[in-house]
């Protein structure tokens, strides 16, 4: 099985665009929708730049806002300034 | 001018550098729990701060987030919300949930306290009491959501009192016990890891996604909203791991044994929401089966083929809880159906379209063991002879479920497994739960069991209305069947009284 | 279907829980603040022993030598839970947080003269270091506490303490240009200077005190309420003609914290001393067993601030505190 990394955020406004984030940078993810959340996976690794989430809010965004709107995840966690990633095999 | 240090090396510097090696005490009388649990660590520079947050940020991302949550609680208050939800059966499920889990979170809240001042190590430190400080708001926030529910219904009203004391919630209260009172490195991976990072998913995300699905918007904004700092539980989780099996290799078999223990002990807690997913959430999310193979199965399958390096193995057992999936709710409800009169929320048996979903998810068990058995106490409550259990059960000595789960492989027949310590036999309801025993006997045979406080004499008196009284239970209205209860007939009342005002 | 669910006459069945409304006495609504804190901590029935100290409970009010009928009798005047005391303090590290920009705009720091300056770095960065410890004892009082009304604002404290510590810890990365240097000259200070070996022993000797409630009066009472005067009054003032206005600025999150935390100290302090005599006593006992040790260690600090002046400010220092102690119902 492949080793999927995972990311659930709050279905709100700011949620779904770092959603269309994800989804732009991040080919071949998979998205699960449930009541109230949404399920991003994708196969070893998932990051979220900062440059287009601020892209798409029209405002900086700081990766630590993440805290915000996640709900859960899987996956090892790298985060600096300018990116929230996560992956296996770190 | 000023050089802007990036993320990581200010934490750095805001963090690390405050420890300091003691010279006028001894290390280790000021961190006297460092070894006594067998656990080697090497340098715990090697730590790598999974989450750089400091108090400022910490402080301003949490006060957005409860300002938030209490903002929707207040409107949700002023406006009854509590009449928008999909049905009244809906709240047995908050019941279970402040008397049975949120005692947890404040657990937790000490738990990481204790972890938080005892690991030697500054980065894992600061993460514990961080953590120590959300689990209290989750705890709090819980409370405040609850408490607006508790003005209008039932079984909400003594959640401390009964969590110390009722049969059902010494099973939670008997697992965190456990983890509390274990040193803190095991207390790091029976909570952060076992239980934040490999199973909370099948706790929260259920739970508040059948939250929002059947319109309780309070609890579905403290539960999204708790899940926010979940993220970072999680990675202190992995992170704890990791570094405990990368600082000596003595730690693997020490490791390994938590990890085996931690997932039984939690998967057995988890029962409670396969129950709850399955039975009674009146619109329901997801089976506890599909559940249990996105959150375990597949996101555990990642996380332990990760750990597969280090020489981690999966969980002992862990073929068995997945063979369980099939079972477990179904076994649960029944044990409640049969006791409603010594629970503090109603029960009721699955209708007809209730049964087919059941039938749906559970091709291979559903019809062939659990319907004949749903639709035969049907028949007796039409009779106007309902089945009561009025035995009192044994209970498992370790995770205290009274003994009604089957054999691995054979759902007919009821497991039963036993011990001797000291000269007396103790019982337990699997392999699993027989094992964590074996390990521990001195720990697990001073469980404070119900049934056998009862039999004892500790709990109120010896007939079920004095220790319903000593639960301060609500006779009558706490427990019973939901169709006869007075929350039902209020709400029947109040939503014949709504349609009237819609109509005016 | 919209309509007004406010115009349903929905009369609430109970205004709080049971074990509130037995407190009070009647069914009466209850705060949140009283709502989230009261009873939340088990009482009864625990399982197992504590692997860690086998003799006790898992909570268990004998941790202590301090004997209360109530411990929820130990109320915080700011009725903190925690979304009320995370609002405060992001509001007060806002501000702080604005000082620190307006210095920095104004390259305020260039103001300081050079033999001052050496003199902040000296006696300030350090101090983080000493909020380090009192984090650590903060977070010890919330483990080993008894009752949620003590324990809870405890835990609240140990954040207050390492926020306060990332905030010295972020002037000293100022004060290099934004480097860790001063910061790591500070450690080796607090490591082997002599004026701060006195003040390090203190610190360490809290940090192996088992019995929470003389660890509550040493930090929270003792070391806090001499040390945030002497440094944030004290030295601050004589600070000021030698240009540190900066200073006063960016360590006003502390004076202000200061002030709020006693307010808590000597609620919990008042209330435990007027229970019983035997209580009064024992504070009393640990509160000039601390002090004296306290007043003797930072001394050193103070003389090398300030030269011959620093006696006399540890002088005023503690008569102040004795004042603050005596109202609390303590003998001096």
């Amino acid at each position: 099985m492949a080793q999927l990394v995972s990311i659930t955020l709050q279905d709100t406004g700011e949620g779904r665009m770092i959603a269309e984030a994800i989804e732009q940078d991040n080919p071949g993810v998979e998205m699960m929708r449930m009541p109230g959340a949404m399920k991003l996976d994708r196969a070893d690794s998932l990051r979220i730049n900062a440059e287009t989430v601020s892209e798409k809010l029209g405002r900086d965004w700081d990766p630590q806002e993440i805290h915000l709107t996640m709900i859960s995840m899987a996956g090892n966690l790298d985060e600096d300034d300018d990116y929230f990633a996560l992956s296996w095999n770190r | 001018m000023a050089k802007k240090l990036g993320l990581k090396q200010r934490y750095g510097l805001l963090t690390r550098g405050l420890d300091w090696e003691t010279s006028y005490q001894p290390m280790d009388k000021v961190f006297p729990e460092a070894t006594f649990e067998g656990i080697k660590i090497k340098d715990w520079d090697k730590w790598q701060d999974p989450f750089r947050l400091t108090m400022d940020a910490y402080w301003k991302f949490q006060s957005e987030k409860e300002r938030k949550l209490y903002a929707v609680l207040d409107s949700f208050a002023q406006n009854n919300g509590q009449l928008s939800i999909s049905d009244v059966r809906y709240l047995n499920a908050v019941k279970l949930f402040i008397t049975g889990v949120s005692p947890l979170e404040y657990q937790a809240h000490r738990g990481f306290a204790h972890a938080g001042r005892q690991l030697p190590g500054v980065g894992p430190r600061i993460a514990a009491q961080m953590q120590s400080l959300d689990e209290l708001r989750h705890a709090q926030t819980q409370i405040h959501t609850i408490s607006h529910y508790n003005k209008f219904f039932d079984g909400m009203h003594e959640f401390p009192h009964m969590h110390d004391r009722v049969w059902y919630l010494s099973v939670p209260k008997s697992f965190f016990d456990d983890a509390r009172t274990a040193g803190p490195f095991e207390f790091m991976i029976a909570i952060g890891f076992a239980f934040e990072y490999v199973l909370t998913n099948l706790l929260f995300v259920p739970f508040m996604s059948g939250a929002a699905y059947n319109g309780d918007m309070a609890t579905v904004t403290f539960g999204f909203s708790a899940q926010s700092d979940e993220s970072r539980h999680m990675t202190l989780g992995i992170e704890v791991i990791k570094f405990l099996l990368e600082q000596h290799p003595d730690n693997l078999p020490i490791v390994q044994k938590w990890v085996d223990k931690w997932f039984w002990r939690g998967y057995k807690v988890l029962g409670l929401v396969a129950m709850m997913m399955d039975y009674m959430l009146p619109k329901k999310v997801m089976s506890w089966k599909e559940a249990w193979e996105i959150y375990f199965e597949q996101a555990g399958g990642a996380l332990f083929e990760d750990l597969a390096r280090y020489g981690l193995k999966p969980p002992k057992y862990h073929e068995q809880a997945t063979a369980d999936a099939e079972h477990l709710s179904h076994q649960n409800w029944s044990i409640f159906y049969n006791y409603t009169q010594a629970a503090a929320f109603h029960t009721w048996l699955p209708e007809d379209d209730e049964m087919a979903w059941l039938s749906e998810k559970y091709p291979n068990t559903f019809d062939k063991y659990y319907r004949p058995r749903f639709e035969q106490w049907r028949q007796m409550e039409k009779d106007g002879n309902r089945f009561y259990n009025n035995a009192l059960p044994q209970l498992c000595q370790t995770c205290q479920i009274p003994m009604a789960y089957t054999e691995p492989g054979d759902p007919t027949t009821i497991c039963f497994r036993e011990s001797e310590y000291k000269g007396d036999k103790y019982h337990f309801c699997s392999d699993g739960c027989k094992d964590i025993f074996d390990n521990e006997p001195e720990k697990f045979s001073q469980s404070w069991l119900p049934v056998h406080q009862i039999f004892q004499g500790n709990c109120g008196g010896a007939d079920l209305g004095d220790v319903l009284k000593w639960y301060n239970m609500n006779v009558g209205a706490d427990n019973m069947d939901q169709n006869v209860s007075p929350e039902q007939a209020l709400w029947d009342k109040w939503q014949a009284e709504r349609s009237r005002v819609a109509a005016e | 279907m919209t309509i007004d669910l406010k115009t349903l006459n929905i009369e609430p069945r109970r205004q709080t829980f049971g074990h509130i409304a037995r407190r009070f006495g009647e069914d009466r609504p209850a705060s949140r603040y009283e709502e989230g804190m009261l009873d939340v901590q088990a009482t009864k029935h625990f399982h197992y022993k504590p692997f860690w100290e086998p003799d006790k409970e898992l909570y268990d009010a004998s941790r202590t030598e301090i004997v209360m009928q109530d411990w929820y009798a130990l109320r915080d005047p700011r009725q903190y839970y925690y979304a009320t005391y995370n609002i405060a303090r992001a509001g007060m590290r806002a501000a702080a947080q604005h000082n620190f920009d307006f210095v920095e705009k104004r390259g305020m720091l260039g103001n300081l003269d050079a033999g001052w300056r050496a003199k902040v770095e000296d006696y300030l960065l350090p101090l983080r270091h000493v909020a380090w410890g009192a984090n650590m004892n903060a977070t010890q009082i919330c483990d080993r506490g008894y009752g949620t009304a003590v324990t809870a604002p405890a835990i609240f404290t140990a954040g207050d303490q390492l926020g306060i510590a990332q905030v010295i810890g972020q002037i000293g990365m100022d004060m290099a240009g934004g480097g860790g240097e001063a910061l790591e000259a500070a450690k080796e200070k607090w490591m082997t200077a002599d004026y701060w070996q006195g003040i390090r022993k203190l610190v360490e000797n809290t940090l192996v005190e088992q019995d929470w409630f003389q660890l509550f009066i040493a930090q929270n009472l003792v070391i806090d309420g001499i040390i945030y005067p002497l440094v944030y009054d004290s030295f601050d003032a004589s600070g000021q003609a030698h240009g540190a206005a900066a200073i006063s600025m960016l360590t006003e999150f502390m004076s202000e914290w200061f002030s709020e935390h006693s307010r808590w100290t000597d609620a919990v302090i008042k209330v435990a001393a007027a229970e019983s005599g035997t209580n009064a006593a024992k504070l009393s006992a640990w509160f000039t067993k601390w002090r004296d040790q306290t007043g003797e260690a930072v001394r050193p600090l103070a003389a090398h601030v300030l030269g011959d002046g620093g006696d006399a400010a540890v002088d005023q220092a503690l008569a102040t505190l004795n004042a603050r102690a005596a109202k609390l119902g303590l003998s001096t």
